[in-house]
């Protein structure tokens, strides 16, 4: 993972010093697809990517964790469930529930380990339509002060890939209303609702604000060029800049270095 | 060699996306006479030798946290069956 950018600029703040001894762990299980764009995602942060083996028995010295998108076990059993007792698991849990409060975003498949790892309520059964599907998302950030949403404005709407077949987010009538009360709806789906979640959920947070999971994938949305077709980036597409998905990446960096809003 | 049977079944609150495609695909082919269609997941559990009472609560402890996911489905049956 210590490949350079090939393309693009290499945006905003990447190699601010102070940022690159960031460790940002990124875990692969058998069947992730995502790992190493979301390592380039870290780099392009301007943090350091440290690759993570899902059968680790420990975590090492990394100072926030990603778990990346992709189909964990082919999906088999349900999505995210078998991987949720990986041996490094159980190491992210308890840091993430530890006081230090490791930061955790879970995308897409990563999204499916937590809710099955408990990190977080609610589950994803299959989308309402059936269909795998495939498209630039417009989502709204309804809360900006968790772990990986620093660097975004309360209400800002950002464009970012989503695909996803079990993408349908659903949670009980009472646990939507107190996700909902406290804050923790992070990311709703704006214009369109891709897979019949509930409230038009597309992310949400763990009560302390350090583990957030989305199921769209802000990860393929870091470098000009090569993000969302946005009228920004000279396409035909939706609203937004094809670097929207970065502000997760560069947000982290903030939490760690203790920046506030 | 006895096997353990375990059902697990989407929770009837649920709206179950497969079960509704299924049964849209029915009348299709014919068959008029169903309403409506869950489908759920039947395991399997092989044991060597005797099933005891031990055994037997080992897998009721792996069908509520392996084999089903509480927030979604139940499990509606844990039985044993003789080969």
């Amino acid at each position: 993972m210590t490949e350079l950018p090939l393309i693009g600029e290499a945006i905003a703040v990447a190699a601010e010093p102070r940022l690159a001894g960031a460790r940002i762990g990124v875990v692969t299980f058998p069947g992730t697809l995502d790992d190493r764009d979301a390592a380039r995602a870290v780099r392009l942060a301007g943090a350091t990517p440290v690759p993570l083996w899902h059968a680790d028995t420990a975590l090492g010295d990394v100072d926030a964790v990603v778990i990346p998108g992709g189909f964990s076990y082919g999906d088999y059993l349900r999505a995210g469930a078998i991987a949720r007792f990986a041996p490094l698991m159980s190491q992210i849990i308890d840091a993430a529930n530890s006081d230090a409060k490791l930061p955790v975003l879970g995308i897409c498949n990563g999204f499916q380990i937590l809710t099955e790892s408990h990190l977080l309520p609610g589950s994803m059964i299959k989308n309402d339509h059936l269909k795998f599907m495939c498209r630039d998302q417009v989502l709204r950030v309804e809360n900006s002060n968790t772990a990986w949403t620093l660097d975004y404005e309360a209400g800002q709407e950002i464009t970012v890939p989503l695909k996803n077949q079990d993408g349908q987010y659903i949670a009980d009538e009472k646990t939507l209303d107190a996700l909902e009360a406290e804050g923790r709806v992070v990311f709703r789906y704006v214009g369109f609702n891709p897979n019949g979640s509930r409230r038009d959920i597309a992310g949400i947070s763990n009560t302390a604000g350090n583990v957030v999971g989305l199921m769209p994938h802000p990860e393929h949305a870091v470098e000009v060029g090569f993000g969302p077709e946005t009228a920004l980036s000279g396409g035909a597409g939706i609203g937004g800049s094809d670097t929207d998905g970065l502000g997760f990446f560069t947000s982290v960096l903030t939490k760690i270095v203790g920046g506030a809003k | 060699m006895p096997r353990i049977v375990v059902d697990v079944m989407p929770k009837p609150e649920i709206l179950d996306p497969q079960g509704k495609a299924i049964v849209g695909a029915l009348p299709r082919l014919g068959f008029t006479a169903f309403s409506s269609v869950r489908q759920g997941k039947r395991f399997e559990l092989l044991v060597d030798g005797e099933v005891t009472e031990e055994i037997l609560a080992q897998a009721r402890d792996a069908a509520e946290t392996l084999l089903s996911n509480p927030v979604i489905e139940d499990v509606v049956n844990v039985e044993v069956v003789e080969a």
